[in-house]
């Protein structure tokens, strides 16, 4: 039986370690190889670096950056932020990102999951969705919304209807991410996650509100999420990566204890 | 000195990177002549079969591969790589390199809380012992990413299973070749400590010892 997967999420800009609160005051706090390695040998599952800037210009930075990280950590990790190619999504795959996330680029011009997908597989190409609440209306039936541009953008497209045309058009996991959970530390989106989780053949990672342990438990119980992102609350060394496991794995939850 | 084949499935840096952590030197190769002179061979591999068994023909590396078997080259598949050894995919129907009787099956799963492909990470329960499993303990956890697995068609040739659905073939093995469906290049230390055995491997496993000896 599969364990369910700890994600770890590094906010990057200009290749150093950014404050994961997005938006607010983004002050670097470190090196992120350094922070990927202690993450690693602590049992992280997963990771992922998240390019804050995603300019243009950084786009070599954070390939540097990739290959670095790549060479310290030997667990599968993803980048996103400014993925708009498959050029882009082949230049990280070969510095050693195992995953690309596509998010803006991929509402703007949906055929890119497909063409990310053709060439570096489904399995390595992930839709990351950053969803808001709504009244359900005859467009939005579902009552959430997909938001882009770092959430700052409504679109009018029902999320649910996007996580499945995601999946179809070739996005081998998702990424759920509420705004109106995220910097909370209330919770995951426990409703959202398992409306998409239950809807999609595809592994559904929940992201955003993580704030204690329990929190966990129900994106894996309730959520039916089959991976967490956490970022500020192993960041600022509140819980450590092996504690949240101890958790989870004390509670029943099924993760990888040896390693 | 590790021979990496490259037959153009998937990015081979990673298992690069995962031998020079371990302190032990690799080359990657697309040249059949690379591999006859090979000490060690990892084939490594992601994507579909018709596709890699297109390419291994195109370039010669399927004859080269089948010669080092033979020669008794100690080779390590890893999850495509432990696929396209066996005779057939179910995979487009691809008839593949027959260095294991067997075939490749799709994962048919009827519980639809079951995500294909069997994304992440599982427990690797060793049913035969094997000098490269040597380190695993119960309840070890690899890094697997597929929606086929080898379905060796003789039982001894099974080192390792896993669940996902149903019980499937996660390691198997036969004379100095053996293959990993899980990603010992993305498995953490555990994953490292496999590749370690594999280096000092000499491509022999020890006979089983009779039952009269057991404790």
């Amino acid at each position: 039986m599969l364990s369910k997967r700890l994600i770890v999420c590094l906010d990057v800009r200009s290749g150093k370690l950014a404050k994961s609160v997005r938006f607010v005051d983004t002050k670097d706090i470190g090196d992120p190889v350094e922070k990927a390695r202690q993450y690693y040998q602590d049992g992280i599952d997963e990771l992922v670096l998240y390019d804050i800037t995603a300019s243009r210009e950084n786009r070599d930075i954070i390939i540097e950056l990739v290959e670095k990280v790549a060479s310290q950590i030997f667990i599968p990790f993803s980048v996103g932020g400014g993925i708009r190619s498959v050029e882009d999504a082949t230049k990280l795959r070969m510095a050693g990102a195992e995953k690309v996330n596509v998010n803006t680029a991929a509402v703007q011009r949906k055929e890119l999951i497909t063409e990310i997908a053709h060439a570096i597989g489904s399995q390595s190409t992930i839709l990351s969705m950053d969803i808001r609440r709504v009244d359900k209306t005859r467009d939005i039936p579902s009552g959430y919304e997909i938001v882009i541009n770092d959430g700052t953008t409504p679109t009018g497209i029902d999320a649910l209807a996007w996580a499945k045309l995601g999946v179809e058009l070739g996005a081998g996991e998702l990424v759920v991410n509420s705004i109106d959970a995220d910097g909370t530390k209330e919770g995951y989106e426990l409703k959202l996650t398992r409306l998409i989780a239950d809807s999609v053949g595809v592994p559904v990672i929940a992201s955003g509100g993580a704030g204690k342990p329990e929190h966990l438990y129900e994106a894996f119980t309730e959520g039916h999420a089959d991976g967490a992102l956490v970022a500020s609350i192993t960041h600022y060394g509140e819980y450590t990566c092996r504690q949240l496991k101890e958790y989870l794995h004390k509670q029943g939850i099924k993760v990888r204890m040896n390693y | 000195m590790i021979t990496i084949i490259d037959y153009y499935a998937g990015n081979i840096r990673s298992v690069e990177r995962a031998c020079s952590e371990i302190g032990v030197t690799s080359t990657v190769t697309s040249n059949p002549a690379d591999i006859d002179n090979a000490e060690r061979i990892i084939f490594p591999g992601v994507g579909a079969a018709p596709s890699a068994m297109e390419s291994m023909k195109r370039t010669g590396l399927d004859i080269a591969l089948k010669q080092a078997f033979d020669k008794g080259i100690p080779i390590l598949g890893i999850c495509l790589g432990a696929q396209i050894i066996l005779d057939s995919s179910e995979e487009g129907n691809q008839d593949c390199l027959g260095l294991i009787p067997g075939k490749t099956v799709r994962f048919r799963i009827k519980d639809n809380l079951l995500k294909i492909p069997h994304t992440g990470w599982n427990e690797v329960t060793v049913v035969q012992p094997h000098p490269l499993l040597d380190s695993i303990k119960e309840g070890d956890e690899f890094y697997f990413v597929h929606s086929f697995y080898p379905q060796p068609a003789e039982k001894e040739n099974i080192y390792a299973v896993s669940n996902h659905g149903n019980d499937f073939c996660s390691a198997l093995g036969y004379k100095n070749l053996f293959a990993t469906q899980f990603h010992p290049e993305k498995s953490g230390r555990l994953g490292l400590q496999l590749l370690k055995l594999f280096a000092r491997w000499e491509g022999y496993i020890p006979a089983k010892p009779m039952a009269s000896e057991e404790g």
